[in-house]
């Protein structure tokens, strides 16, 4: 039997690497039920993120969440790092099996 | 042949009067730096700069380890204090600096000042190398100078930049640099290198004394690299800046010399104690500084950490501590 397909957000997050111990805390923190890491590599309105060393090295986070997830993890980066960290946040509507999990 | 032509076998002459005293890993760092403002598609990928970096600090533990052991830790004491007491001074002496003179935002200026208090680990390595190439026999535990020297300027940077503002939250910043791997490796090996002693640790010279000086010209290789590619950052950083990268290491240096006199501690000793207080971190303290301070801009701190200050010490700076200590020492000794 095929199951459904349904609509989730998938919020990406392009940041600094050193963001990436206090996201994976939070995160969880926010109601998201997981989250994937990578590194990325990229240019930008702070110029080019090499990953050479780890101070020029940006990560990608993707979060499959509904949507109050979303919007309450878009709020707190806004407030909390905005200002002072390189950041890119985005949303996207996705389609998704077993909606449950997200 | 006229005067003053330069032939290619005088400029060969003038560059082995100039890297005479030098190290060869130094020429790695150049070639580095090279290929970083040719443009060369050379990169060092990001998994060997980490495995580099830990096995560095692993061996520079665990070679202050072994000597540790030659030293009762109760002679260590008086003079360790003495060390991160003098220490404490540069940040302290470093933020009116930048903030006054410079003009320098309190973040920035607290950050910067943190980055010159706490030391390099690399420029360490490069003159214990360079000591030993001249035969010069420094005090084996200075390694432990190096470990207590990295996070009280740190914490100094922040507590600058944090004053009066509450909601600092030490416990997050105390374990980023506690927990930090340069702490753990440098501890970690200084207690395997100082229980095992020389004679069990035997084995393992190979992998980590005998090979350390071509892993540390491959890690300076990048350091080139990456230091070419900070140059935009200075740029925006502007002059005020680039004259602290070069006069803030000689003022820490006559510190360290004068603190390595005081002491009593031999020429290579006072030398490697000028090194490491005139060095930079560009490792540890900017990781702490992007938790702890972020409101200050990483380009300044690094830019001049990496690309001014680190190359000048490489270059000039460790050769003139040494003959420094070596004069200082012949008059007062």
């Amino acid at each position: 039997m095929n199951r459904p397909l349904q609509t989730r957000k998938l919020l990406t997050i392009v940041c600094e690497a050193a963001l990436e111990k206090r996201l994976e805390k939070e995160l969880p923190q926010f109601g998201a039920h997981g989250y994937t890491i990578s590194d990325a590599r990229g240019s930008g309105a702070h110029g080019r993120r090499d990953a050479a060393w780890p101070a020029s090295a940006n990560i990608r986070v993707e979060v499959l969440c509904d949507e109050a997830v979303a919007e309450a993890v878009v709020r707190h980066l806004e407030t909390q790092y905005f200002t002072s960290y390189q950041l890119v946040v985005f949303l996207s509507d996705v389609q998704v099996l077993r909606a449950e999990k997200f | 042949m006229a005067k003053g032509i330069v032939t290619p076998s005088r400029l060969f002459a003038a560059c082995r009067i100039v890297f005479m005293p030098f190290e060869p890993v130094i020429l790695f760092f150049l070639l580095g730096a090279l290929a970083g403002l040719i443009r060369s598609d050379l990169r060092i990928p990001a998994v060997l700069y980490e495995s580099l970096s830990i096995f560095l600090l692993l061996a520079i533990g665990l070679k202050g380890g072994v000597e540790l052991a030659r030293y009762p830790v109760s002679e260590l004491v008086f003079a360790a204090a003495c060390v991160v007491l003098a220490g404490a001074l540069i940040p302290l002496i470093a933020y009116p600096v930048l903030a006054r003179l410079g003009k320098l935002p309190r973040a920035d200026a607290a950050s910067i000042a943190a980055h010159y208090g706490s030391v390099s680990v690399v420029t360490f390595a490069v003159g214990s190398t360079y000591l030993i190439g001249q035969g010069e026999v420094a005090e084996g535990y200075l390694t432990v100078f190096l470990v207590l020297l990295e996070f009280p300027a740190l914490m100094i940077g922040i507590w600058l930049a944090r004053r009066g503002a509450p909601g600092s939250d030490w416990g997050k910043v105390l374990h980023e640099v506690f927990a930090g791997k340069s702490i753990v490796l440098l501890l970690g090996g200084l207690a395997i290198g100082w229980v095992a002693g020389s004679e069990d640790l035997k084995p393992l010279d190979k992998l980590f004394f005998d090979l350390f000086k071509g892993m540390l010209a491959i890690f300076l290789l990048e350091m080139g690299l990456v230091a070419a590619s900070r140059i935009g950052d200075l740029r925006r950083a502007g002059w005020f800046l680039a004259g602290f990268a070069i006069v803030m290491p000689l003022v820490s240096a006559a510190l360290g010399i004068t603190t390595g006199l005081l002491l009593g501690l031999s020429v290579g000793g006072t030398t490697l104690l000028a090194t490491l207080y005139a060095s930079a971190s560009y490792i540890a303290a900017p990781a702490a500084m992007r938790i702890a301070v972020p409101e200050a801009n990483p380009g300044l701190s690094i830019g001049a950490a990496l690309g001014i200050t680190f190359p000048f010490n490489l270059l000039v700076g460790i050769p003139a501590y040494h003959w420094l200590a070596t004069t200082l020492h012949g008059v007062f000794a």
